[in-house]
């Protein structure tokens, strides 16, 4: 089944810092010792994206559930939420 | 800033606010720090309040315009298949007039911040756009405020209530509770579904702002521990589904892609059809039980809410847990200014509160239940399959005789599972609930 996350997060709103919140500690993990690269799978927003030589973090469309930082089987994602007052906000909620 | 205050609480949600407003009532100089632009801003959940936990704190709620979606007059529980749907349904009188607003939906973006300006009009201090990224501890370890991303960001107070949910990098940091664990929360997806009103009243029906939940349960979270629910809202409808994380991670299954073939499923397209999506949300659901609650006080400071891992999966409770733990941190904080001693001595009356309140009386008798859901699969696989298929038996016409009929239906069932597994999941039911 083929859903594109964007048509979703299309209609959220963001106020998007000029930094990102996500980091990858050390990236040589993800391409190198992790094998099951979860991060590309169980994140609702598909912020993480593998690209040919790295996974890439598209922060802007973080939910901020949380759940690639307690994912990441190797603790490699420094995850802190975004500056008070940025980040995803809820019409609805 | 400068100033020192009585009482710090972290979060403007159902826990910290209902705190705040007992705290304020009560002339306690307290002070909410919210890091999202408004209370609610940040904030999600299924989408059902209760009244009779509300009104502990705001006893006119009805009143004073709290900004009610819907009054819930019937529940539904639902197991499905990937064709069918096996339902069960309850609706009382008694939930239109002397039970009316037991169960209620709202949307967190409006009541949370209607809860926080109650609590503002009670005198507490509201201080939204502002991460807490530390807690401030003096020489004995004992917590003597917080930090903030201002810029003049140290905040000193006697108590500090932490009230900042489910996903805490606060607590990762600090260690006032344990970092969460994968297999613990259940990560949970949500789409608001635009339809006129009169749409929802006769699709559901029902009518005068009142309204229906519908649990969702069997493979629509394609074998995973897991769950679904929609909720109705005045314009609109609440479509979530969840699933264990640590499920989602070894199944390779993306949330997003579960939501969207949910919303095609039989029983549930008929029910959203021709809706707008409005907004598209994520969560998690503390889903542990009680094994997963920490210690919930300590030198200086209390948790409460989602941040305690407070959430009752069987019977689907959480903002109520959140609003009376509020409350009963909030009255254990009265009596330690009365002794002038924040010492985890003096606050550990929290945890004896919380012992003899509903809150851990409940997540204590269904310990058991989260791992009941984790060692028996076959509900989210074989079992939603193998009922279907005996009801079908049951209700096909064809002059075949009710004999065959009847044996076909028991084989339906046996030939997905033991029948030693099906006592099993039976006896373990009982004792995971009894």
């Amino acid at each position: 089944m083929s859903v594109k996350v964007e048509d979703k997060l299309f209609l959220d709103r963001f106020n998007v810092d000029e930094e990102s919140h996500l980091r990858l500690i050390d990236p040589e993990i993800c391409m190198g010792r992790c094998q099951e690269q979860p991060c590309l799978y169980i994140c609702p927003a598909n912020v993480y994206k593998r690209e040919s030589e790295r996974i890439s973090v598209n922060y802007e469309g973080c939910l901020e559930c949380g759940s690639c930082r307690i994912g990441c089987p190797h603790f490699n994602i420094d995850w802190r939420f975004p500056r008070g007052g940025y980040g995803v906000r809820h019409k609805f909620g | 800033m400068e100033e020192k205050f009585d009482a710090a609480i972290v979060g403007a949600g159902p826990a910290g606010i209902s705190a705040a407003c007992i705290l304020a009532e009560r002339g306690v100089k307290v002070i909410v720090l919210e890091r999202g632009e408004y209370p609610g801003s940040k904030n999600m959940f299924g989408g059902v309040l209760y009244g009779r936990s509300l009104e502990r704190i705001i006893p006119d709620f009805a009143q004073k315009n709290c900004p009610i979606e819907r009054n819930i007059v019937e529940s539904r529980l639902s197991y499905l298949s990937e064709e069918s749907s096996i339902s069960l349904t309850y609706r009382d009188q008694a939930f239109f007039e002397k039970l009316q607003n037991n169960a209620f939906t709202v949307g967190r973006a409006k009541f949370d911040r209607w809860f926080a300006d109650q609590a503002r009009a009670r005198g507490a201090l509201l201080v939204c756009s502002t991460v807490v990224t530390d807690l401030l501890r003096d020489g004995a370890g004992r917590v003597v405020g917080v930090k903030t991303d201002r810029a003049d960001g140290d905040l000193r107070a006697r108590v500090v209530l932490l009230a900042d949910g489910v996903n805490s990098p606060l607590a990762a940091k600090t260690g006032f509770r344990p970092e969460v664990k994968p297999g613990n929360v259940a990560l949970a997806v949500k789409e608001l579904i635009g339809l006129p009103e009169e749409v929802i009243d006769e699709r559901f029906g029902v009518s005068a702002g009142n309204g229906v939940t519908n649990e969702i349960l069997g493979n629509v979270t394609l074998g995973m521990n897991g769950v679904a629910f929609l909720y109705t809202n005045r314009r609109s409808v609440s479509l979530g589904i969840g699933a264990n994380l640590s499920d989602f991670a070894r199944e390779r299954v993306r949330p997003y892609e579960m939501i969207e073939r949910l919303k095609l499923h039989p029983a549930i397209s008929p029910l959203i059809k021709g809706g707008k999506p409005l907004e598209y949300l994520a969560h998690w659901l503390p889903e542990g039980g009680f094994a997963t609650v920490p210690r919930l006080f300590g030198d200086g400071f209390l948790i409460a809410g989602d941040s305690a891992m407070l959430f009752n999966a069987l019977h689907r409770e959480g903002s109520n847990l959140a609003m009376a733990s509020g409350r009963l941190a909030a009255e254990t904080i009265l009596e330690a200014m009365g002794k002038n001693d924040f010492s985890s001595r003096t606050l550990q009356s929290y945890g004896q509160r919380m012992e003899e309140s509903f809150v851990l009386k409940d997540l204590k008798k269904y310990r058991r239940f989260p791992s009941f859901l984790e060692t028996h699969r076959e509900l989210f696989t074989n079992l939603p399959r193998g009922a279907s298929a005996a009801i079908r038996e049951i209700l096909t016409v064809d002059e075949t005789p009710k004999k065959t009929r009847r044996r076909a239906a028991f084989e339906a069932i046996r030939g997905r599972m033991t029948s030693l597994r099906l006592l099993r999941l039976i006896w373990d039911a009982w004792r995971s609930v009894r």
